[in-house]
């Protein structure tokens, strides 16, 4: 009897051994001083903030490096517009091709189909219907189309501005006429000579940054600077992080 | 004396077999509970098939089933059947339209509101003026299929009630089970109990009546005093006992700061099993930061909502014993509170609260990490220090994120440098200098303490 109550002890013990492991607290630190940042973290909780929100938007009117302003209004008008008149800053290379594949498996395949079929593997769950194919005759999309949805969203489709970097979309942009060519079984679009002489990388950056001070001549001054207006909305929603 | 403790031994007998008798009696309750449940999920079944059957009759002439599949690929982007969407609800439009006029909108609605229709241009006006794009793939019978799949009548409450006594049936059954195991358990505690009283009564009796028991040998020394008197054996032990516990302390403190396994509860239940394992939404889809910067960024509510705009319940298979579709759904109506979204409107209503996520992932102040170098530049797979993610139902921690781990990656990686023109002429004096066809990090300066430590 006497073994049979250490052993009920012991096993007692162990048992509030284990449950005071509680894996829903952080751990305890030898010199919290060291550990915890005196600067304020992204996504952190500070008082010196509105509702304590470190995430926070840029200024209203701040422009962020290497940005250029987005000429079209989200209106019926402004996606005419641009699918008629825009096209693709970024030269039509391999590498970039390749970049742009990487990026639609990112962002566009899990809707769109890694063909561009519209039967990604979202719709064939049955989770989101109605992706349209890019060969969809109503909708002929073009290259400024294309960025022009990619930036604001259209109908069901949201803004995809504040995950990528214009950059970012006119790389999409290129993969995803190449799969409308290839869903329309179209010839293979030659791919651009690029002097290899130039650097690849700042050339294309070139094309999409404005020279210093050069700025101002571009925007037109009747053109209201229309960027993400929905964009930074929904930023507000930014979430926050404690610690 | 004997009389009364006879009658004690008595009333323990009785307590034992009424015990007995219970526990008995409660296993085949228990099996009575379950059989029940086998009828209902039969009576379930047959008001399942119930409406199918009615869903047959239908005014419009055309096959639903391939306009089912039309509806799905080309108008479930904008329409739901029954509730607001982009545009209107499209179940029984067939008997609010006119055939001919549904026709011509189809196949090209912006041609039908510049014509001047009155119809087009009130629709068109109601809801907000988003232009529906043509379809002019569409002819004569597939439209009629299409108009054949919405004028079928609205099957959903019942399916769903189906559904949710479904969902109960196992769950009850769930219950049952535990219960029956609770009471067993509970049973044999008590015939242990009894036992050892019965034993206890049955040695008193028979030491009261008279009846010798079986003596003891005293004669024997104690085990613990030929411990003492041993001293070889007592040094031996408390050696052996310095040696655990010092192991067990430096064990402690070794895990002082670490979080492995760190998983809090988090404002909203999100599901990485769901979204990143069963959907396979790349993780940079949401974690977009995580190619350019440091931070993998927590992605703000906009991101969500590119998705839960059209999903705004879970699917009846998404829900588990664990956790319902009734519970996935109110996670999701919490992030339409967060995000300030109307879901019958169909509209931002501008009242926003920030979703106060906790943070697993820590690393001490004076350690640098950056995601963009690790993601981008090294193609290192987000698993890799994450862990299976895709399988988390609830996210934790899954790496130590101690320093010790981090050189031993570094030790053990390969630069990527295959393609990469910075790397090349350095990865070629290094691998001569080491005699390597494929540098490690570590040889290529990642265990360097100003690396991180700055």
């Amino acid at each position: 009897m006497k073994s049979l109550f250490t052993k009920s002890l012991l096993f007692l013990l162990a048992l509030t051994a284990v449950s005071c492991f509680d894996d829903s607290r952080p751990n305890y630190q030898y010199m919290p001083d060291m550990y915890e940042p005196i600067p304020y973290e992204a996504y952190g909780e500070y008082d010196v903030f509105v509702n304590g929100q470190e995430a926070k938007l840029p200024a209203e009117g701040s422009v962020p490096r290497g940005w250029k302003p987005y000429e079209y209004e989200n209106t019926q008008e402004g996606y005419q517009a641009a699918k008629e008149e825009l096209t693709n800053p970024l030269p039509y290379t391999e590498e970039n091709l390749a970049t742009g594949r990487q990026l639609y498996t990112i962002y566009c395949a899990v809707c769109h189909g890694d063909e561009g079929d519209g039967q990604g593997i979202l719709v064939q769950r049955e989770k989101i219907l109605g992706i349209p194919s890019y060969d969809d005759a109503g909708r002929d999309i073009t290259e400024g189309s294309v960025y022009h949805v990619m930036y604001y969203g259209l109908n069901a489709m949201g803004s995809y501005a504040s995950q990528t970097s214009i950059n970012d979309r006119w790389l999409i942009d290129h993969y995803v006429m190449k799969l409308k060519n290839d869903l329309q079984e179209g010839e293979e679009r030659a791919f651009d000579e690029v002097d290899p002489s130039e650097d690849a990388g700042n050339q294309t950056m070139e094309n999409l940054v404005p020279a210093v001070n050069a700025e101002g001549d571009q925007v037109p001054e009747d053109q209201p600077v229309t960027r993400g207006s929905q964009e930074n909305q929904n930023q507000g929603q930014q979430d926050q992080n404690e610690n | 004396m004997k009389k009364v403790k006879f009658r004690h031994s008595a009333a323990r007998v009785l307590v034992l077999s009424i015990s007995l008798f219970l526990s008995i009696n409660t296993l085949i309750l228990a099996q009575e509970e379950t059989s029940p449940t086998d009828s209902q999920e039969e009576d379930v079944q047959e008001t399942v098939q119930g409406p199918e059957e009615s869903n047959v009759e239908s005014d419009v002439s055309g096959d639903a089933a391939a306009g089912k599949a039309l509806f799905n690929s080309l108008c479930a982007a904008c329409h739901k059947l029954d509730g607001n969407s982009i545009g209107p609800p499209l179940r029984g439009v067939a008997e609010r339209r006119d055939i001919a006029w549904l026709q011509s909108w189809i196949k090209n609605s912006q041609a039908l509101i510049s014509s001047g229709d009155e119809q087009a241009v009130e629709i068109y006006n109601e809801y907000g003026q988003v232009a529906m794009p043509p379809f002019p793939q569409l002819d004569d019978t597939d439209i009629e299929n299409i108009l054949a799949y919405t004028s079928e009548p609205k099957a959903v409450p019942e399916s769903k009630q189906a559904g949710s006594d479904g969902a109960a049936a196992p769950g009850a059954g769930g219950i049952s089970t535990d219960i029956v195991l609770g009471i067993l358990a509970f049973v044999l505690l008590m015939l242990l109990v009894i036992l050892y009283l019965v034993n206890k009564t049955l040695r008193r009796f028979a030491t009261a009546s008279g009846v010798p028991l079986p003596a003891k040998k005293v004669t024997r020394k104690p085990i613990y005093r030929s411990f003492i008197e041993n001293q070889f054996l007592v040094l031996v032990t408390a050696v052996a006992l310095l040696l655990v516990s010092g192991y067990m302390m430096y064990g402690y403190f070794m895990q002082v700061g670490i979080d492995q396994g760190y998983q809090p509860v988090q404002p909203i239940h999100f599901s990485h099993k769901i979204h990143a394992g069963d959907n396979q939404v790349e993780c940079k889809f949401c974690h977009s930061s995580a190619r350019v910067s440091k931070h993998s960024g927590i992605p703000s509510l906009n991101v969500c909502m590119n998705c839960h705009k059209s999903i705004g319940e879970v699917a009846e298979e998404t829900g588990t014993d664990e956790y319902s579709k009734d519970f996935y759904d109110k996670e999701i109506q919490k992030l339409y509170t967060a995000v300030g979204w109307d879901p019958a409107a169909q509209a931002y209503t501008g009242e926003t609260e920030p979703v106060k996520w906790i943070r697993i992932h820590n690393l001490p102040d004076f350690a640098y990490f950056n995601h963009s170098q690790h993601v981008e530049v090294g193609g290192i797979a987000c698993q890799t220090c994450h862990g299976p993610v895709e399988e988390m139902e609830i996210m934790y921690q899954n790496a130590p994120l101690t320093m010790g781990w981090c050189i031993n990656c570094h030790r053990e990686t390969n630069v990527m440098a295959e393609g990469n023109e910075y790397y090349e002429k350095v990865h070629e004096e290094l691998s001569q200098k080491y005699g390597v066809e494929n540098l490690t990090v570590a040889q290529m300066g990642g265990n360097e303490c100003m690396k991180c430590h700055y």
